[in-house]
C-alpha cells in the first residue's frame, strides 16, 4: 500500500508570524513563509532588511521573540540540537581556522557528522567540492579569500545537509569564482538539498532561485517564482521589481 | 587653525573612550587604596615600638639602656619572667622584649662586650611588617650609646673598643609558633620577600598569558566567525565551553609545570643554599606541599579562564579582546602588590576579605603559607578557587546558550534595558547587533 504523502512532508520550512527584537528595535516584524524541499530559495533585500537576522534564527543561533518556526518538522525553540544535525550554515564572510589545512578544517568539521569511515567520505567529498588541488593541504592563512570561501562552500556542502543556509553565497568572489559556485548550490539542489540563501546581489538569486522573498526594514513585502514576480509588476528584472515594490 | 581644532577634538573623542579610561580610574583606585595600607603600616612603624624589657642585671649601666629603652619606645612590661613577658607582650602587640643578663655590666668592666638578648615577636612576613623590628634596632643602639656614655663619665678604665661598642645583641625570633633563634625579623622577611616578589609575578604572568589566550580566540571566533559555524555543529553549547576551557587549560598546565619545575629549583636554592638555611627552622615544602601547591594554582588558572571565557562574550574581534584582558591582569595585580608588601594574616578583615575573593590571590600565598604550616588558609582558598571556576564555567554556559554571544542582548525580545555592568562592557567593545 502507498503511503499518502501530506502537505507537511514537502515543506522543509515553515515560519509562521515570526518577530525578533533586539531591546527596542525590531529586526524581524513577524514574516511567514514556507520553502519546499529540494527548493533553492532566496531572501533578497538592501542591507538592513533582516536576511541575515533571519538565516540566523534558522541557523539556531538566535532565539526568537515570538511566532513559530519548523525545520523539517523540528520545532525550533524545542528541538534546536536536532535541526542542527540536518542544516549547514555558511555566514556571510566567514573564515576558518587559521593554523589548520584546508584538509584538517574539513576533516575537523566532518567528525562532528560521523566516525570513522564515514568521515572520510565526507571529507573525499569536501576536497572534491572546494577543488584546491594540492593547496587543500596548505596552511588556510595562505589561501586568498576565493580560495577560503570554496573551502568554506565545501564545509557546508560535504556533509549532505537537508537544508543549507548560505549566507550572502557569493560573497566578495569575482565572477568566475562566483559562477562557479552558483553551480554547485545548483547541483547540490539537484542532489536533494534545500537551499535557503541570502543576498542583496538580485541578479544572482534570479539566476539560482526556484523562489525568492523580498524583504524590506524587516517584512516580507512580496514572493514568488522570478518569473511571476516580473510578470506580475511588468519588469526586466528583479532589481526593478524591488524597487516597485519598495516603492 | 580650525582644521587642526577640528583634527584635536575627533582624536580626543577617539581616544577617550571608556575602554582607555576604566582601567586608569580603576588602576588609580587600587593604587590608591594600596597606598592607604601601606601608609598605614608605614604610619605604625612610625610610632614608637611597644616592648619589654627584663633587667638582670640591675647595675648603672643596665639601668642607663633601660632608661634610653623606656624613653624612646613603649615598655609594657618591665619584669623577670620570660613567659610573663611574652604574654603581656602579645596582648598588647609588642615586637620585642629585651634581656638583660646578669653578667653584662661584669662583662663589660672586665673589657668584654656585654650582651643584650632579644626574643623578637613578628607577626607578619610581609616587607612593611618588619618595619618595627628596624626601629626596635635603631633604639637597641641609643641604649648602647647611653652605655657608653656612662662608662665616659665614669672615666673608667675600661678598653676604649668596648666603651664604643659595649653590647652585642642576640637574637631569637618567635613566628607562628616557630622559634628561630640567631635569626632576626628583618633576615627572615629579607628572605620571604624574594619570593614574595617572585612567585607572584609568575603566576600574574601565567594567568595574563592562559587568560588571553581564551580571549583571544573567543575574539578570533568571532571576527572569522568561526564561531557562528560553531555554534550551529551538533555539539552541545557546554561541550564548546569545555572543550576551549579544557583546551586552554592544558596549555594553562603546561605553563603551571614549567612553573613549578623553575619554582622547585628556586626555593631548593633560597632555602638550603642561601647564607640563612630557613630548612632549619622547618621553612621548607615536602611533597604534600607542593601538591597543594600545584591545585591551588591550577584552579586559580581555571578561574581565570572561565572569567576570561565570560569576559571573551564581549570581544567582537582580534583587537578588542586584547582590551578585555585588562580586567583580569587588574584583578590579578591587586593580591601581586598586597602579597609582596603585606602579609594576609596581618592585615585589616576588610582587606583579607577582598583579597580571599579574588582567586588569584591563593595560589601567590600558598607557598608561604604552606612554609608556616597554614594548611587552613591553602585548602579554604583552594575550596574558594573551586567553588569560583565552577560558578564561573556555569555562568559562562549559560551565556553561550544566549543571542547575547552573537548580539549582545540578554532577554527575548527583551524590552528592558541591559544592566548597566553589561552595557558599559558592550559600549567598551562598540558591539552591536547586525
Amino acid at each position: 500500500m502507498q503511503k499518502k504523502v501530506g502537505v507537511s512532508d514537502l515543506i522543509a520550512i515553515e515560519v509562521r508570524d515570526l518577530v525578533k527584537s533586539y531591546g527596542s528595535f525590531c529586526a524581524i516584524k513577524g514574516i511567514s513563509f514556507e520553502v519546499n524541499k529540494g527548493e533553492i530559495f532566496g531572501l533578497i533585500g538592501p542591507n538592513g532588511a533582516g536576511k541575515t537576522t533571519t538565516l540566523r534564527v534558522l541557523a539556531t543561533l538566535l532565539q526568537i521573540t515570538s511566532g513559530q518556526v519548523k525545520v523539517f518538522g523540528h520545532d525550533l525553540e524545542r528541538e534546536a540540537d536536532d535541526i542542527r544535525k540536518i542544516i549547514s550554515y555558511l555566514p556571510e564572510d566567514a573564515g576558518a581556522y587559521k593554523n589548520l589545512t584546508g584538509r584538517n578544517y574539513l576533516e575537523f568539521i566532518a567528525a562532528f557528522f560521523g566516525n570513522g569511515r564515514r568521515v572520510e567520505e565526507i571529507v573525499r567529498k569536501g576536497v572534491e567540492i572546494a577543488d584546491l588541488a594540492e593547496r587543500i593541504n596548505d596552511k588556510v592563512e595562505t589561501y586568498s579569500k576565493g580560495m577560503t570561501r570554496r573551502l568554506l562552500v565545501a564545509r557546508a556542502l560535504m556533509i549532505e545537509p537537508k537544508l543549507a543556509i548560505l549566507d550572502e553565497l557569493t560573497s566578495g568572489l569575482d565572477v568566475l569564482n562566483s559562477q562557479e559556485i552558483r553551480k554547485l548550490a545548483k547541483k547540490t539542489s539537484s542532489e536533494g538539498t534545500t537551499i535557503l540563501l541570502s543576498s542583496h546581489n538580485m541578479l544572482e538569486v534570479e539566476l539560482l532561485c526556484d523562489r525568492i522573498a523580498l524583504m524590506n526594514n524587516g517584512k516580507i513585502v512580496e514572493i514568488g517564482t522570478p518569473e511571476e514576480l516580473k510578470k506580475k509588476y511588468d519588469c526586466e528584472n528583479i532589481e526593478e521589481v524591488f524597487v516597485k515594490v519598495v516603492a | 587653525m580650525k582644521s587642526v581644532t577640528n583634527i584635536i577634538k575627533k582624536e580626543v573623542k577617539e581616544l577617550l573612550t571608556p575602554a582607555a579610561l576604566v582601567p586608569i580610574i580603576l588602576m588609580a583606585a587600587i593604587f590608591g587604596s594600596l597606598g592607604n595600607i601601606i601608609g598605614g603600616a608605614g604610619d605604625e612603624a612610625a610610632r614608637p615600638p611597644v616592648i619589654g624589657v627584663i633587667d638582670q642585671d640591675g647595675s648603672a649601666l643596665s639601668t642607663a639602656a633601660f632608661q634610653t629603652l623606656n624613653k624612646s619606645a613603649i615598655v609594657v612590661y618591665n619584669g623577670s619572667s620570660v613567659s610573663e613577658g611574652l604574654t603581656v607582650l602579645d596582648e598588647r602587640e609588642g615586637v620585642a622584649l629585651i634581656m638583660i643578663p646578669s653578667d653584662f655590666s661584669e662583662r663589660i668592666t672586665n673589657n668584654q662586650t656585654g650582651e643584650l638578648q632579644v626574643i623578637w615577636i613578628m607577626k607578619g612576613a610581609g616587607i612593611m611588617d618588619s618595619l618595627s623590628s628596624t626601629s626596635v634596632d635603631l633604639i637597641l643602639q641609643l641604649a648602647c650609646s647611653s652605655v657608653s656614655k656612662v662608662l665616659i663619665d665614669q672615666h673608667s678604665s675600661v678598653n676604649s673598643s668596648v666603651i664604643l661598642n659595649p653590647a652585642v645583641k642576640s637574637e631569637t625570633t618567635i613566628f607562628r609558633g616557630k622559634e628561630m633563634a640567631g635569626i632576626s625579623p628583618g633576615a627572615i622577611a629579607g628572605f620571604l620577600s624574594q619570593q614574595a616578589f617572585v612567585v607572584p609575578l609568575i603566576v600574574l604572568m601565567v594567568i595574563i598569558m592562559a587568560g588571553s589566550m581564551v580571549i583571544s580566540s573567543m575574539g578570533t571566533e568571532k571576527e572569522n566567525k568561526t564561531l557562528e559555524t560553531l555554534l550551529t555543529l551538533p555539539v552541545r553549547r557546554s561541550s564548546i565551553v569545555f572543550g576551549k576551557l579544557a583546551g586552554s587549560a592544558i596549555v594553562g598546565l603546561i605553563l603551571a609545570i614549567i612553573y613549578m619545575v623553575g619554582l622547585g629549583y628556586y626555593t631548593t636554592s633560597i632555602t638550603a643554599g642561601g647564607p640563612i638555611d630557613l630548612s632549619r627552622y622547618g621553612l621548607t615544602l615536602d611533597a604534600l606541599d607542593y601538591v597543594l601547591v600545584g591545585i591551588s594554582l591550577f584552579l586559580g588558572l581555571l578561574s581565570a579562564l572561565a572569567l576570561c571565557m565570560l569576559l571573551g562574550i564581549f570581544a567582537k574581534n582580534y583587537k578588542s579582546a586584547q582590551t578585555l584582558t585588562m580586567p583580569i591582569t587588574l584583578l590579578a595585580m591587586i593580591p601581586m602588590f598586597a602579597v609582596m608588601m603585606l602579609d594576609f594574616n596581618t592585615m585589616p578583615l576588610v582587606g583579607q576579605v577582598l583579597l580571599f575573593a579574588i582567586p588569584f590571590t591563593h595560589p601567590m600565598m600558598a607557598i608561604r603559607s604552606l612554609m608556616f604550616d597554614d594548611y587552613t588558609l591553602v585548602v579554604g582558598g583552594i575550596v574558594y578557587e573551586a567553588a569560583f571556576a565552577f560558578v564561573t564555567m556555569a555562568i559562562a554556559v549559560w551565556a553561550f546558550r544566549k543571542d547575547i554571544l552573537l548580539t549582545g542582548r540578554l532577554r527575548k525580545g527583551g524590552e528592558r534595558p541591559l544592566n548597566p555592568i553589561w552595557r558599559a562592557l558592550f559600549k567598551m567593545n562598540r558591539m552591536r547587533p547586525r
